[in-house]
This record gives C-alpha cells, structure tokens and sequence, in this order.
C-alpha cells in the first residue's frame, strides 16, 4: 500500500479535519495539531499501525515541525509519516504517550533538545541535558555553550 | 669506585648495583595496570589490545583493573561528554599517586569531530594532566601498544627526587567540574567569595 493509497483513505474518513498530503521521496501527511491525537487513536486502532518508531523535530525559519514515523508490527508497509506544525514562539503540540507509550522519551527527547512542549505528557523533563540547562541546544539560534576548563 | 671495590668476592655475581630510580623505574614500569573504563567506540580497539592477539599483558598491564584505586593509567578511550565528564574527573581523582593519563583516540586528543558540538569536551587535557597522546580514529592496536611503550620510556625518564607525588607542597588533585546553566563550570572554592 503506498503512502498515496493511505493518504486517501484517511483523507476520505477524516473529511473534517483537513488533512494535507506532502509530496516527495518520502512523502507525510500534514495534520493539525489539534486533531493529531484523534488521528493517531484510528491510525492504533483501526489501521494496526502500532509501532512508533520516531518522533524528531525539526527548527524551520518560520515554524518548528515533529515528524512521526509509524510502522506496524502486523502488517506490511509503512512508515505512515506524520507531520505537525508548531508556533515558532512557545511551541506546542499534543502528547501521544497514551496511544503509543515509547513515545515517551521520544517526546522527552524532542523537549530537551528543541524545546517543543508536549502538552499532556506524564513527565516532560530532561534526558540527555542535564536539569538546570538553559536553551535547546538543537535549535538553530542556539548560541553555544560557555565552559569554564580547569586547564586551557 | 667500581662494583668489584664495593661488593665482596663471594657476593660478586649475585648483587647488582644500580640507581635506586632505574630499579624504581623499572618496577613501575613493568606493571601499570590500565583501569577498566572505556567511553566510546575506541574503547573497543582497547579490548582488542587485551586479547591474545595483541597481548597487552606483555607489557605488564596483566589485568584491566575494575576499581580505581587498584590502577595506575587511565586510558581515556572515547570521547568525554559534558556529562560525563565530572565522573572522568572523579574517577582520576580517586587513582592513587603515581598516576598517568593516556589520550587515545581523536576526541580524546581534541574532541575529534564533535569539537564544535554542544555536548562535547574538547579533549581529555581540559580536564586531566595528560601524559601520552594517541592519535587515529580510532588508533589501531599497534599504536596503543606503541604508546604503552611511550608512556614505559617517560616513566623511566623519572627520577624519584623530584616525583611530585611524593612532595608535600604539591597539590595533585584535579578539580571536578560542575554542571552549570551554560556549560561546565568550575566549582566554587571554599575560600572564593
């Protein structure tokens, strides 16, 4: 089943929520992020896309984006790739730890390195950076970090 | 004065004269033992170093030994995170006197192709008084034996007179750094307001 066929079909059953379909080698389907959660429970439930394999985010000029990656155990196919839009200013987007819990640390890791909040995440701390960091260090106006060295 | 004025006859070809640093030295040399800590993938070339093909127990380093204070080298063998990096400091702190570092690898040179990264350390004598460097990415084997025997003839060259492990005014310990808000940061002295 191609990425198209797919595409169609939610685009059929989910007439209301406006999905977009983005071409290219690899091509995603563009959702609104207040309707990703309702669209991941079908993708689960109903199409046994039940493997998440990544959640990445990416830093635009205008706009932060987090791509899912969705594969399934059951049947062949995939990835069904996802992509939600964020506000470059306080970027948000909604957790999807309860349909698919590795998304868990995936999404802790996206916080820590490109500051995008999950909204309804049971624990959105830090993973690789340790707490008390300043900054996304992934994000392109990152400045740099400042250490001080015992010899230099 | 020779070694026949100062020995009897009957001892002549059972004792040996020498310098007490070249047999110091020579004890020393012969058995450093590397501690058992690797942080990245040349942490596998010094595996390899261990196995019988390369047989780094030919020159003394027997064991890889799990605790610190039972070690004399530390084999900085990868690249040192920031985060990792109060533990490396640690764990060099914890190795009893005499001690020596080895770098080994490009990141623990320089921080290899991550230099520029947010969350690398740029090379091992940031933190640590480094004795031998080791280049390669990662060194093959035979250059981690070479610089074995690099680090051999350094620690032959020593003389126990002015070993600063053994003088009082000489203050060894490494600072441990800190996580700060920006980067790592040095800790605050006691005396420091």
């Amino acid at each position: 089943m191609t990425a198209k066929e797919t595409f169609d079909r939610l685009a059929e059953k989910f007439s209301q929520l406006g999905l977009a379909y983005l071409e290219g080698k690899d091509p995603a389907i563009l959702v609104q992020a207040d309707d990703l959660v309702e669209l991941a429970q079908h993708l689960r439930d109903e199409e046994e896309y039940d493997y998440c394999s990544s959640i990445t985010g990416v830093d635009y000029p205008d706009r932060f984006e987090v791509v899912y990656h969705l594969y399934s155990t059951k049947k062949e196919g995939g990835p069904v790739t996802l992509k939600v839009t964020a506000d470059r200013e306080d970027p948000k987007v909604p957790s999807v730890v309860s349909i698919w819990p590795g998304a868990n640390w995936q999404e802790r890791e996206v916080w820590d390195l490109m500051g995008i909040r999950f909204e309804g995440h049971p624990n959105l701390t830090r993973v690789l950076m340790w707490e008390g960091f300043k900054g996304h260090p992934l994000r392109k106006d990152f400045p740099g970090t400042e250490d001080e060295y015992a010899f230099s | 004065m020779t070694q026949e004025d100062l020995v009897p006859p009957e001892l002549r070809r059972n004792v040996l004269i020498a310098p007490v640093d070249w047999i110091y030295n020579l004890g020393r040399a012969g058995s450093v033992w590397p501690m058992m800590f690797g942080l990245a993938c040349c942490a596998f070339e010094m595996i390899v170093t261990l196995t019988s093909r390369y047989d780094l127990a030919r020159f003394g380093m027997e064991f890889m030994r799990a605790s610190p204070r039972q070690t004399e080298l530390m084999i900085v063998a990868g690249t040192i995170t920031k985060k990792m990096a109060p533990q490396v400091v640690r764990l060099y702190d914890q190795m009893p006197e005499p001690k020596y570092v080895l770098a080994m690898g490009a990141c623990a040179i320089s921080g290899g192709p991550f230099k520029d990264g947010y969350s690398v350390v740029p090379g091992a004598d940031k933190l640590l008084p480094v004795n031998v460097y080791v280049p390669g990415c990662p060194p093959r084997p035979e250059s981690l034996l070479d610089a074995v025997l690099k680090l051999h003839q350094e620690i032959k060259g020593e003389t126990i007179r002015t070993s600063p492990w053994y003088r009082k005014d000489v203050d060894r310990e490494v600072p441990v750094p800190e996580y700060g808000p920006w980067g790592l940061v040095l800790p605050k002295g006691e005396n420091s307001e």
